[in-house]
């Protein structure tokens, strides 16, 4: 198939040959490139992705893409993140509040042609559950198992598809949950068509899209790029035919590639790219509210930091406004609560600055008067390391002395996850929009013990027990009145706040450059995945 | 990195034994059969040490794939996968199997096999270790020739300056440095990557893939203007590190020429009135063209085992930065994939220059 | 000096330039004074000792030359242009004072040079005095290992090494010095076996010495002159491998001030403040040129290749 790229950028074909051309390419300033009327193309870290089956997936750049590949049970709207119709044009829950039940809009197909049917849905959710891969508990935490799956998830009907859980929850939670990546409906005939080993196609998902979203996956090169080419079945509206995101890791190439016309949007920028787009007038800065927070953790095996006084202190050692104003600049705005701005029943407190003599105080109270020794880790990468060594120097003023450990993402979550660190600079994000996904792993923990190897929990892992507000946790995922829920979120995060080990630091906003004409994209705030089909762009 | 190769096999057991004249073939598939042996020693050796620095890294492989929300029952199961609950040698034992059966395994960052992977990062680095040695060659040749003959006069050393100031620079600093220059200020040429994305898209798709490398498979296609862009983006890669080969081979050249032009044969030839530039070019260059292959080959060997640090800074998807990155997952059989890619690659360039060092060595004729 | 004193009857320079030595350590002396002479006449190669020293200086006396403490922040200060309210070079991202940091970076740069100066050489030394003295199958096993660490591109192999040890300027010497050992070794050898045939060699086998006591008491020392060569030549290339650890973080962790990772943390702000990277940048080239300068200096002095007529 022809491209009508290279036509656009209008190159002169005469050319010199071989090392002579070397020499002189450079005499020849290439013309500004422009990016397809209709294709979007963007740069963005995509180094992550490590497969597209929905089942599997659980990176940000990985999840970007099947969001818009795959259609869920219940969607988002890109514009105000409610709930929207997906697969499923109405859904409702039975007094029993365990059984739901969800209409699908069968007149949806997938992008092979085949029609989207409830066997589908039925196949796509238990296929979650049986691979079982770490996204998994977002459909099992409903108690659903291997062991019940093929009965608690059945198709009702011509049109119609029933799930049973295994308690009460509160509906919003559910649905919610469903929002999620992981609820995404895959074409059960054109995957199983692939089968090898009965891996339920998840090899062959890895790389290729079976949705009814509206795109599929043309292609990926690991660490290169991935092509999303417009689902010919898709009904609505699609000014971008293709979607071209290209790997590009230096956000100072990003900003070039931005400035040369060659991306219509850059997704990793630093708060110098962001000012200098800013007064570029044939550009422009897209800011959104992203649901990733960076927090302080501190391991509760160390014995300074056991002291709930030393721990405090730090709360008060950090320069929230000084970092927020400088090296990370309209990248983040001040957090210091669980949950994430944009989630149900997320409260405005901010109780904390930095304080030393406060600070001061509190080490002399718990014991510390000339502070201690403490090792900070931190992954390897500028950002976190320019605020671990802005803590470190903040640390210092009241007698902590932090030594900076830098190591790569796995290696530093092999050791948090093996409860080895002291002090960790980390970030969290949400895995569905639904308030539980945070509470759950900040406040809570079910079992404290070493042996519980509760590894996916945050507060096992800083072997924090969270024994006052563990119950509270379990309470509000059941409880069915929202606004009764909303109030229950809001207890949680100020004793959690107060009390625990987790000095909650700045939410993350996220701030890419785009061409002027770029209109309508999302990222999909704090909720949920980049939207790139509502795009269009316009001539300048 | 090539240097200390320098006096490989300069003055080694060929220049004796080739005194022999004309038993120059049967030793050549000698020589040929001992580096097969030796190939296979050192790629063995290569993978044993790789695969226990592999293992000493503490990065965990498991995690790498199941990422950090995995419970502890599916973390198992991924390590069980991977083999990884067998004890190491066994893991070792089961990891040359199969590299003698052809199969280099799955990498677990980019979830295809290692062999496609290299497939597309050796082509990469090949074309920037290719121009840039020749580069270097064109230039670097020349000028220590020039700077040989100048001997402690200004020419000398002025090239001599030029030449290590290319060897003291910081080559990842010089390319960032270039980059904001030519690119950002001057927009001479393309942008970090091997391609604008526009053509990225058109090489998708109007090229056929026969080597994977843009510039020979575009220019088969007919597709002039990927080349012409793929071209653009090249050009700075391979001049900062055809700088570096330039400044290296010039230096040797040097010291090789200067050899060279000492010896008893240069003083008869003039003495018989040969013109000084046949003196200078033909006989001393000729002769000491035959260690200089061997530089060349050797430091294009070092180009071809992956520059690091230019590709990080070029973005360009070699065989280097790939390495580098599953070394950072523990993708071990990505970094064993690669280290065999590079045993080879050492291998077979050293047998080259062996066997054009026989072809080229007037003693050996 | 003594020795010196002694001997000399028409003052230390004519004793050092007459042509009738005395002892073996007169004729050393001479000989190390003639390669002096050659190399003061050799610009280049002063301006490369020049740099260096100059190097060895600010290591010494950066608490004085600094004009701040190198790791104090000023947030609100961060990315200031050279000159900018006495900062002599501007400050970087945290607001420290990147002419401190550079003052305090020839510190770390020393410290790394220095080191693997004096464990390189020395396992080198070993491996080649060993194999090249024993000889037989021990020589081939050593020079096969040897053939196999060659066989590898060598900052992968540090980085390798150094993720393996974890990342820290201790590693990073470790690990260069692990993969800069075999050229040493080589050289060691080809050393060994040209003397290890010699006649006092043989004298001292028969006086009944353990072949440990050969190659330490003999062998080595013999080794060391052109190790020292090999060494110069490699500083440069020492001090640009640990500039790229440095660049790929993992050379020095924060904050110490090191110049590859100052330009790794710089290259962000490139395009709008360039001074941050290129700075860093142009002390590695200075230093590293001056090692080279000298290097060059010194072979082409020591070189018995080049023609000196």
């Amino acid at each position: 198939m022809s491209s009508p790229l290279s036509r656009l950028a209008a190159h002169s074909r005469g050319l010199l040959a071989g090392a002579a051309l070397v020499a002189f390419a450079g005499l020849a300033a290439p013309a500004l490139a422009e990016t397809p009327a209709d294709t979007l193309v963007i740069a963005n870290s995509i180094d992550d992705i490590k497969t597209f089956d929905p089942a599997q997936s659980f990176e940000w750049a990985g999840q970007d893409g099947i969001n818009n590949m795959y259609q869920k049970l219940i969607g988002l709207d890109p514009k105000t993140l409610e709930l929207a119709p997906g697969v499923a044009k109405e859904w409702s829950v039975a007094d029993d509040g365990v059984t739901y039940t969800f209409k699908i809009d069968t007149s949806l197909k997938f992008a092979s042609g085949n029609p989207v049917r409830p066997e589908d849905v039925v196949w796509s959710l238990r296929r979650v559950v049986k691979l079982d891969k770490t996204p998994s508990f977002i459909i099992t935490q409903f108690g659903l198992t291997k062991d019940n799956i093929d009965t608690a998830v059945t198709v009702a009907g011509d049109d119609a598809v029933k799930i049973v859980t295994d308690k009460p929850y509160a509906p919003s939670f559910f649905y919610n949950a469903l929002t999620a990546e992981v609820g995404s409906i895959v074409d059960e005939k054109a995957a199983m068509e692939h089968e090898e080993n009965g891996d339920m196609a998840n090899g062959w998902l890895a790389t290729h899209s079976a949705g009814s979203g509206p795109y599929m996956l043309k292609g990926w090169k690991p660490n290169e790029s991935v092509l999303l080419d417009a689902n010919p079945n898709w009904k609505g509206d699609l000014a971008m035919k293709r979607v071209y995101v290209r790997h590009v890791a230096e956000p100072a190439t990003q900003r070039l590639l931005l400035e040369k016309g060659d991306i219509d949007i850059a997704r990793n920028l630093t708060p110098e790219d962001v000012s200098a787009i800013e007064s570029n007038d044939q550009l422009k800065v897209l800011t959104e509210q992203r649901g990733r927070i960076y927090y302080l953790a501190a391991t509760q095996v160390y014995e300074p930091l056991k002291n709930e006084k030393v721990v405090e202190a730090i709360k008060y050692l950090i320069d929230y406004q000084g970092m927020a104003d400088t090296i990370v600049k309209g990248q983040v705005a001040v957090h210091q609560t669980l949950l994430p701005k944009g989630f149900l029943g997320a409260i405005d407190a901010e109780p904390y600055k930095l304080d030393v003599e406060k600070a001061k105080e509190l080490l002399k109270e718990a014991g510390y008067p000339d502070g201690f020794e403490v090792e900070l880790l931190v992954r390897n990468e500028k950002i976190r390391t320019d605020i671990a060594q802005a803590l470190q120097a903040t640390l210092g003023q009241a007698g902590i002395k932090a030594n900076i450990r830098t190591a790569t993402g796995s290696e530093v979550l092999s050791a948090y996850r093996a409860r080895k660190t002291q002090l960790t600079l980390e970030v969290w994000g949400p895995d569905y929009p639904d308030p539980n996904t945070n509470a759950s792993v900040f406040a809570a923990n079910p079992d404290n013990s070493e042996e519980a190897q509760l590894t996916g929990n945050l507060s096992w892992r800083i072997a924090y027990p969270a024994t006052e507000t563990t119950p509270m946790v379990e309470a509000a995922v059941v409880e069915k009145d929202t606004d009764k829920r909303k109030q229950m979120y809001a207890d949680i995060q100020k004793i959690n706040m107060e009390k625990s080990p987790f000095a909650y630091m700045f939410q993350i906003q996220e701030q890419d450059g785009a061409a002027k004409g770029v209109e309508n994209f999302s990222m999909g705030g704090a909720v949920s995945s980049a939207f790139y089909w509502p795009v269009t762009k316009s001539a300048q | 990195m090539s240097e200390q190769r320098e006096s490989a096999p300069v003055h080694g057991d060929l220049t004796e034994a080739g005194a022999g004249g004309g038993l120059m073939l049967p030793r050549v598939f000698r020589h040929i059969g001992n580096t097969g042996l030796s190939l296979v020693i050192t790629l063995f050796g290569l993978l044993l040490v790789t695969f226990v620095i592999g293992r000493l890294v503490p990065v965990d492989p498991v995690l790498s794939v199941v990422g950090e929300r995995a419970t502890q029952e599916q973390y198992e199961t991924a390590a069980r996968a991977m083999g990884l609950d067998k004890p190491i040698p066994e893991q070792f034992a089961i990891y040359v199997n199969s590299v003698a059966h052809g199969d280099f395994g799955h990498s677990n960052l980019t979830a295809r096999p290692v062999v496609e992977d290299l497939a597309d990062a050796f082509p990469a680095t090949l074309e920037l270790a290719t121009l840039a040695t020749i580069l270097g060659v064109l230039f670097g040749v020349p000028a220590g020739v020039v700077s040989a003959v100048n001997q402690g006069r200004w020419p000398d050393q002025v090239l001599r300056f030029v030449g290590l100031l290319g060897y003291s620079m910081p080559v990842f600093w010089l390319g960032l440095i270039a980059l904001l220059v030519f690119y950002g200020q001057l927009e001479w040429v393309g942008g970090p990557g091997r391609l604008d994305t526009s053509y990225e898209l058109s090489y998708e798709f109007d090229v056929t893939r026969h080597t994977g490398s843009i510039l020979i498979d575009s220019a088969l296609s007919g597709a002039w203007d990927v080349l012409f862009n793929a071209l653009t983006h090249i050009v700075l890669p391979v001049v900062v590190l055809g700088y570096f080969s330039l400044a290296y081979i010039s230096r040797m050249t040097r010291s090789f020429m200067l050899e060279q032009l000492g010896q008893e044969y240069v003083t008869t030839a003039r003495v018989k009135g040969v013109p000084e530039w046949r003196v200078v070019w033909v006989h001393a260059l000729g002769n000491a063209a035959v260690p200089l292959i061997t530089v060349i080959v050797l430091s294009y060997a070092a180009l071809l085992e992956g520059s690091v640090l230019t590709e990080t800074v070029f973005a360009w998807p070699g065989l280097g930065l790939y390495i580098t990155k599953a070394l950072f997952a523990a993708d071990l059989n990505a970094v064993l994939g690669g280290t065999v890619v590079i045993g080879v690659v050492f291998v077979c360039l050293n047998l080259l220059s062996d066997l054009l060092y026989v072809a080229v060595d007037p003693r050996a004729r | 000096m003594t020795t010196v004193e002694n001997t000399s009857k028409g003052g230390l320079g004519a004793w050092l330039k007459t042509d009738t030595p005395t002892s073996r350590f007169h004729a050393r002396c001479i000989s190390i004074w003639n390669a002096w002479a050659d190399l003061s006449g050799n610009f280049l190669a002063m301006v490369g000792l020049a740099i260096i020293i100059a190097l060895i200086l600010m290591a010494i006396f950066a608490p004085w030359l600094a004009t701040a403490n190198p790791n104090i922040q000023h947030l609100g200060d961060r990315l200031q242009p050279p000159g900018w309210q006495g900062h002599l070079l501007g400050t970087d991202e945290l607001g420290r004072d990147i002419w401190s940091r550079i003052v305090f970076g020839a510190r770390v740069t020393l410290y790394i040079v220095g080191l693997v100066a004096v464990t390189a050489p020395v396992f080198g030394l070993i491996i080649g005095a060993v194999a090249g003295t024993i000889g037989g199958w021990t020589d081939r096993l050593l020079m096969r290992l040897t053939d196999i660490f060659l066989a590898f591109p060598r900052l992968i192999l540090a980085l390798a090494f150094v993720a393996a040890l974890g990342p820290g300027i201790v590693n990073a010497v470790l690990a260069i010095a692990l993969t800069a050992w075999p050229p040493y070794a080589r050289v060691a050898r080809a050393e060994t076996l040209t003397v290890r045939r010699s006649d006092y060699i043989a004298a001292a086998r028969l006086q009944g010495a353990s072949t440990l006591r050969i190659i330490i008491g003999h062998i080595m020392p013999m080794c060391v002159s052109s190790l020292i060569i090999r060494v110069t030549l490699d500083m440069a290339g020492i001090i640009l491998t640990a500039a790229g650890l440095g660049f790929l973080g993992l050379g020095a962790q924060p904050p110490l001030a090191e110049w590859g990772a100052m330009i790794s943390t710089g290259r962000q702000y490139l395009l709008s403040h360039w001074w941050v990277a290129t700075i860093p940048g142009l002390a590695i080239l200075t230093v590293s040129l001056g090692f080279n300068l000298l290097g060059d200096g010194l072979r082409d002095v020591l070189d018995p290749r080049g023609n000196r007529q």
